[in-house]
Formats: C-alpha cells, structure tokens, sequence
C-alpha cells in the first residue's frame, strides 16, 4: 500500500451541543482518489471544514503526512499543501476570474504564478476566455471550474473537493470528473471527494467511505462499493445512469 | 439585495416606481395625487409647519400652515406634471419632447441663476433658476434613460459618468494643483476646498476598511480625534517640555507620522476585538468606539483639557520658516509681500499632497497581495480561509492602515484650525465620511472625490443661499437645513446610481487587454 497522507483518527467535532462527527477514522494515501458519500447532514463537509480547522475537533487527530496538523491555524494547513474547494463553489463574485485565480496562488511563491497559470487555462480552457469577466457572472459550471483551478493554484499535494457536482448539468458533471481523473493520473494530485452523486463518484474513486449520522458505517474499494446492494438501494436507485 | 443585469434593473426600477395608474384613468390618477399630496403634509407638517420657539418665559409653537400649504402644492403639481410628461403621458408627447423641455427649462434656470447671481441681484432669479435646473436636469435625464432603456442601453448618465475615473480625475487633479492661482479664487474658496480635501482624504483612508475589505466601520472618527489630539498634545505640552521650545516650528512635520502611527495603534485596538463581528454587530461595535473616544476626551480633564478643549495649537511652518508678518517670516525670506492667504494657500498643499499620498499608497496596495487579501475578504471570508489567508492579518492591518491616514487628517485638522476639543469629533462626522464613501460607489477612489464635493459643497451652499431667505418665511435660516440639502443630494444619487456615482471596479490583474469589468453587468451577492 502506498504511504498515507492524510490520517484521521477519532474526530468528533461539535456544533455547540450537537455533536456532528462522531469518531471518524479514515485515510487517504499518496496518489489516490477517495470519495466520501452519505445523505444530506451526514457531516461529509463538517469533516473537509475539520481538515482545514474550521471548526475545530474537540477529540482525535488529523496528521497531515508528517506533521499534525490537529492544531495548525488554518493558513498554514494550506501552506503544508492541503487546498479545498469549498461547498458551494465560493468563488468571489466581484473580483475577475484572474483575481479569483491570483488569491489562489496567495500561498505560493509568484515565480511559478505564470506556470501554474497557463497550466490552469489548459485544463479549463473556457476560463482563459472569461479571464477579465467577473466572477459572479460566470455560469455554474463555469464557477465550479474556477473554483477548483482556484483551488489547484495553491500548488496543494491533497485537493479536497466538495461537491463539484452541485448543481450542474450532467455533461459537465462529466466533464469535471474527467478532468478529476485526468488530474490524478497525469500529475498524481491526490483528492479527496465528496459526492452526492455516488454513482460517478465511487466509479472514479480508488477507495470510497460512507458516512451515516457522523460515522463511518462502510467502506472498501470504489467498485466494492458500486457492487453492494446496500449501497445500491440507499444511494444509487433511481439516481444511477 | 440582489440586483439584476443593469438593462433589466434599469427597467425594473422605473416599474417599481411608476405608480400603476392606467393610462387616461382619471380616477386613479385624483386618488394618487390625494395619497401624494397626503403624504406630502404628514412629511411637511411636523418638520415644516411647526416651529417651537424659547422666548421670553417658556416654550412657545408657532405655526406656519402657508408654508405647508406652498411645500404640498409644489409636490402635487410636480407629481402631476411627472404623471403627464413621464409615467402617464398621452401618446402624441414623446420622450424627445419631454428631453427638450428638459434641456430648454435648465436652459432658462441657469440663465435666471446667473441674472440673478450676477446682474440683477434679485434672490426670485436664484430661487427660479435653482429650481428650473433641478427640474430641467430631472426631465432631461429620466426622459434619455428612457429612451436608452427602449434601446436595451445602459442610461446615458451611467454612461457619462463611467468614465470619469478616466478622464475627470485627471482633470480635478489638474484643476485641484492650479487652484489656488486661478483668478477671482479667493480665500473662501481655498479654505473650502481645503475642507473638501480633508473629507476626501478621510474618505480614501474609510474606503480602505469600508470599501475594499468590506468592514463597516461607523467610528472613524475616532481616528481622526485621535491624531488631531496627538499633534495638539504633543504640540503644546510634550515638545516643547522634551526638546525646548525650538521645535515648535518643525511639531507638524514630526508629529505627524507620529499621530499617523498612533493612530494605527487606536486602529489595532478596535480591531482586535471585533475580529469575529461583521455586518451590524461590527457597525455597533465601531459606532460605540467612536463614542469612547469621543467620552474620554471630554472626562479625562488633566490630559485633554475635557470639553474645553486645547487651544493655541501651533499653525504650520514653510519647513520651519513660519507665515509671519515680520523679517523672519516667510514672505520676507522669499522676498515676497505679506499676505496672510499664503498661509492658507500652503494649507491647500499640505492637504493635497497627504490626500494625493493616500491615493497612491491605497492604489498601489490594491495591486499587492494585502490589497487583493482585503477584496477577497470583503467578498468571501471562509474561502479566503481556505485559500491560506491569515484573515487576523489581514484585518488588522486593514483597520490600522485606514486608522492611520484618518490619523494624518487628524493632525492637519488640528493644525488647521488652531484649536482642538471633543465638539469636533461627534458621530455625525463618521456619518458624513460614510456617506461620503457610500454615495462615491464603495472601493471608487473618483468616485469619493465627487461624493466629497457634493456633499460638502451642498452642506456650504446652504450656508451662502441667500435667496431662499427672501422666498420663504420670516426669520428662515438656509444654514438649518444643510442636512436636508444632504438628503436631497443623498436621494438624488441613491434614485439615478443605486450603487454610487462610480461602480466600476478595474481589476487589478490583466494578462492581454486591458478591460474593465463593469459592476453594472454582475448580479451582487451582496449589498
Ligand atoms: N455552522 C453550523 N452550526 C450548527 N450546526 C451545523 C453547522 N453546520 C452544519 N451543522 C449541522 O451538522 C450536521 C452535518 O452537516 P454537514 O454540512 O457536514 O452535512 P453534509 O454531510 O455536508 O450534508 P450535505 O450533503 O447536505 O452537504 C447537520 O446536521 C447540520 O445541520
Ligand atoms: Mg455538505
């Protein structure tokens, strides 16, 4: 098996008295992608908030390949390469597509800005077209794409994804998969996803955990998952195609 | 409030606001100028019709129906003018038509304003021509909207007024160098535009916090106290205690990096605790600030002199050379006659060069990362978390980089008027600068400077409007209604600029072209 890179052991995170995450154990290695599914409330993006520190867990740990990061102020979780695009895209509305693109290389030392630029234009074409349009009159799809080239600007060695989904056309939920995919095999991103679309995720998905009520009630590979009938009836009928 | 594309909004506001009287419905039309002209006096009653008075032994009310009754039927027959010629007129008028009696009323009240200024002297020519402007400007404008809107344009006036940063700001600022030596420019003026230099300045250093990292600040104000009581302390009693009274000359060009850098202090210890408060709670937070501020100086007696204040303040040196009408002075020194104007006129400068300082350092912040961090903050704080920004960082030194140039303000203001003391520092001046960053277009650096000029410029005028004495009652004060001229100023824009006379935004990156992204072309998340 390959090194882990992110380890997390006995979370539990609160939300004053409701207790949203309730002992996570899970990992995710070097050069791999694993996705997070479960229902609306589940806590999937309490635990990608928890990575980053906000908010904090009360128990357990979060190590970060060598270090733990349980602790770390937030900023610096992004600077030891851990890069989120947050649920609901969360792109800034009125500063242009380049701006967008600029405040996610804050962390990174400006001599690769114009690399990583041109990288980012290559893989989202459409964004070097709208580079001067403002952020908030771009199209969904169009949004989410700059939230994750937003989000791969930081240079980050784990990309945690929060449904990119959300919202979007089938073709370009296709679409941002591929480049998912592509990112992973062709530059060995590691990314974490989370998904409420199960049955594209678990088939992109080296490895896939499901979270219920704040635990971890399942997990194995993407196709073991794909293939079990609990899985099937809780997240897929009616939903796959 | 989410507005929509600028064409629509455009639309969309006049449907809001034209009354749904159908056409040729004289039913309707009678009921709505009854509600306008009721509502008209419930407004007019109280503010205008009743005046109470001290005299001798206790309070009297004194009533004036007449003047009500005057107020009442210029807005009924206004509205019923606007329901003829705009909203409801017959199909034979057109909006040409209505543009050309826009162009020709203005036409004709600025030359009644100008007789009436200049040759006849007679205040019914003033009062004529302001109110044929006004209505002509009103006309003339909503009538092209009107026809822009037809086109699916944005309005002429959004854009004669885009590009204004452009072109405009050059010219004010090559208006604002050769001021003083302009011919008939007096010394009224210059201490005018010496006040509005000041509130632009103050304006720039609240656009700062207000417009670029988005926090609303309601007690700038207390900045400003803070380095206008830095130099007058330190002016008066400190220096020359610590170094003799040979520094006296030089106190404003020491002290004022000095009140400029406490001044950021007095910044860092409102923003430390109001680091987790946004929107209103950071609104209450600040306006208390300001108050605290403003408290302490009037009760901390032996240090501020309380209420009285501080007086005798050192005006300001050429450089250590002071305005004095002697062989030392500086008239004499560069072999010039004396004239006390010479002090003023350097007052002028000393203000531009420190508002034109802001400028610069604020501009080129905007291009470095804590500039493009304070955008970003404004407009999403948990993804700027997400992004590795330090948001504590950023912040503070948004708050104390705003508080320090309101801190320079501060020690000009002191130096300026010689005299300190609490009377000076009261909520409504933070009100003013807000509004003054509010109506320019939050973050337009142009657009504070014309928001300035409006609103100081209609608070001065009324103080010079004599005419309006002569047309209204006995005894009426032009100076009592300043902040209604605001107000009206204040409705005006808020009508035509729903978002400030200046909303576009230049990014701050470009890679090929260079091209502006519009604010009228987005849809704001938030207001
Ligand atoms: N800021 C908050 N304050 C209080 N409770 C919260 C907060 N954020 C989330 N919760 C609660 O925590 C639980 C988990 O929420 P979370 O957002 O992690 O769900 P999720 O799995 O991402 O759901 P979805 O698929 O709908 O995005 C929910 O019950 C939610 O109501
Ligand atoms: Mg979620």
């Amino acid at each position: 098996m390959a090194s882990p890179l992110l380890t997390i052991r006995g979370v539990e995170t609160f939300y004053g008295k409701i207790q949203a995450l309730k002992g996570i154990d899970l990992d995710v290695n070097e050069g791999e992608i694993v996705t997070l599914i479960g229902s609306n409330g589940a806590g999937k993006s309490t635990l990608m908030m928890t990575i980053c520190g906000t908010p904090r867990c009360r128990t357990g740990s979060i190590r970060f390949g060598e270090a733990d990061i349980t602790q770390t102020p937030t900023h610096e979780i992004i600077r030891l390469g851990i890069a989120q695009s947050p649920e609901g895209r969360r792109i800034f509305p009125r500063m242009s597509v380049l701006e967008n693109l600029q405040m996610g290389a804050a962390v990174t030392d400006p001599k690769y800005f114009d690399e990583d630029l041109a990288r980012a234009f290559k893989t989202f074409p459409i964004l070097e077209k709208r580079q001067s349009q403002r952020g908030g009159t771009l199209s969904g799809g169009e949004q989410q794409m700059l939230a994750i080239a937003r989000a791969l600007m930081a240079r980050p060695r784990l990309l945690l994804l929060d449904e990119p989904s959300l919202g979007l056309a089938p073709l370009i939920v296709k679409q941002i998969f591929e480049v998912i995919r592509e990112l992973n095999a062709k530059q060995g991103l590691t990314v974490f996803l989370v998904e409420q679309n199960a049955f594209h995720a678990l088939k992109l998905a080296h490895r896939a955990y499901v979270m219920v009520n704040g635990r971890i009630t399942m997990s194995g590979t993407g196709s073991q998952l794909l293939a079990s009938p609990e899985i099937r009836a809780a997240y897929l009928e009616g939903g796959a195609h | 409030m989410a507005l929509a594309p600028q064409p629509t909004q455009q639309g969309g506001a006049r449907t809001a606001q034209t009354p749904t009287v159908p056409k040729g419905d004289q039913k309707r039309l009678l009921i709505d100028l009854l509600l306008t002209g009721l509502i008209a006096s419930a407004i007019f009653g109280p503010i205008v019709g009743m005046n109470a008075t001290a005299p001798q032994g206790g309070l009297v009310l004194e009533y004036r129906w007449a003047a009500v009754l005057w107020l009442v039927g210029i807005v009924v027959v206004g509205r019923l003018l606007l329901h003829l010629l705009v909203w409801n007129r017959p199909d034979w008028v057109k909006p040409i038509h209505i543009k050309r009696l826009g162009a020709g009323l203005a036409g004709l009240g600025l030359v009644s304003l100008l007789l009436g200024l200049f040759v006849v002297k007679a205040p019914w020519f003033d009062a004529a021509g302001v109110f044929g402007l006004i209505a002509g400007a009103w006309f003339y404008i909503s009538s092209s909207n009107e026809t822009a809107a037809e086109r699916g344009a944005p309005s002429p006036l959004a854009n004669a007024i885009e590009p204004l940063g452009k072109y405009v700001g050059v010219a004010l600022l090559l208006i604002a160098i050769a001021l003083p030596f302009i011919p008939g420019v007096d010394r009224r003026i210059v201490d005018l535009a010496i006040l509005m230099l000041t509130y632009v300045m103050l304006g720039w250093g609240l656009n700062i916090v207000v417009g670029l990292a988005g926090l609303l600040d309601l007690g700038y104000v207390a900045f400003y106290a803070v380095g206008a009581y830095a130099y007058a302390l330190l002016s008066t009693i400190y220096f020359p205690l610590w170094f003799g009274d040979g520094i006296t000359p030089w106190a404003f060009w020491l002290v004022l990096p000095l009140a400029g850098l406490f001044a950021a202090c007095w910044g860092l210890i409102l923003g430390f605790p109001v680091l987790r408060l946004r929107g209103d709670y950071l609104a209450i937070v600040t306006l208390a600030f300001g108050e605290i501020i403003r408290l302490i100086l009037i009760n901390w007696y032996d240090f501020t002199g309380g209420p009285n204040g501080i007086s005798d303040v050192p005006r300001p040196s050429f450089f250590g050379i002071p305005f004095t009408n002697d062989e030392n002075g500086f008239a004499a020194t560069f072999g010039l006659t004396y004239s006390p104007l010479q002090r003023i006129i350097f007052l002028y400068y000393v203000i531009l060069m420190l508002a034109l300082i802001t400028n610069f350092v604020t501009m080129r912040l905007r291009k470095l990362p804590i500039g493009r961090a304070w955008e970003a903050l404004r407009e999403d704080e948990i993804a700027c978390r997400s992004l590795g920004i330090n948001t504590t960082n950023t912040k503070l030194t948004a708050f104390a980089i705003g508080a320090m140039f309101g801190g320079f303000a501060g020690s000009f203001f002191a130096t300026r008027q010689g005299f300190v003391s609490p009377e000076s520092f009261v909520f409504m001046e933070s009100a003013i600068i807000l509004a003054i960053v509010v109506l320019g277009g939050l973050g337009s650096q142009i657009g504070v400077v014309v928001a300035a000029i409006v609103v100081i410029g209609a608070f001065e005028l009324f103080r010079e409007l004599n005419f309006l004495k002569a047309i209204m009652w006995e005894g009426f004060d032009p100076t009592q209604y300043r902040m209604l001229a605001v107000g009206v100023a204040m409705v005006l824009i808020m009508r035509w600029r729903p978002r400030g006379l200046v909303t576009k935004r230049d990014p701050s990156i470009y890679l090929k072209e260079k091209k502006a992204v519009s604010a009228d072309l987005v849809a704001q998340g938030h207001g």
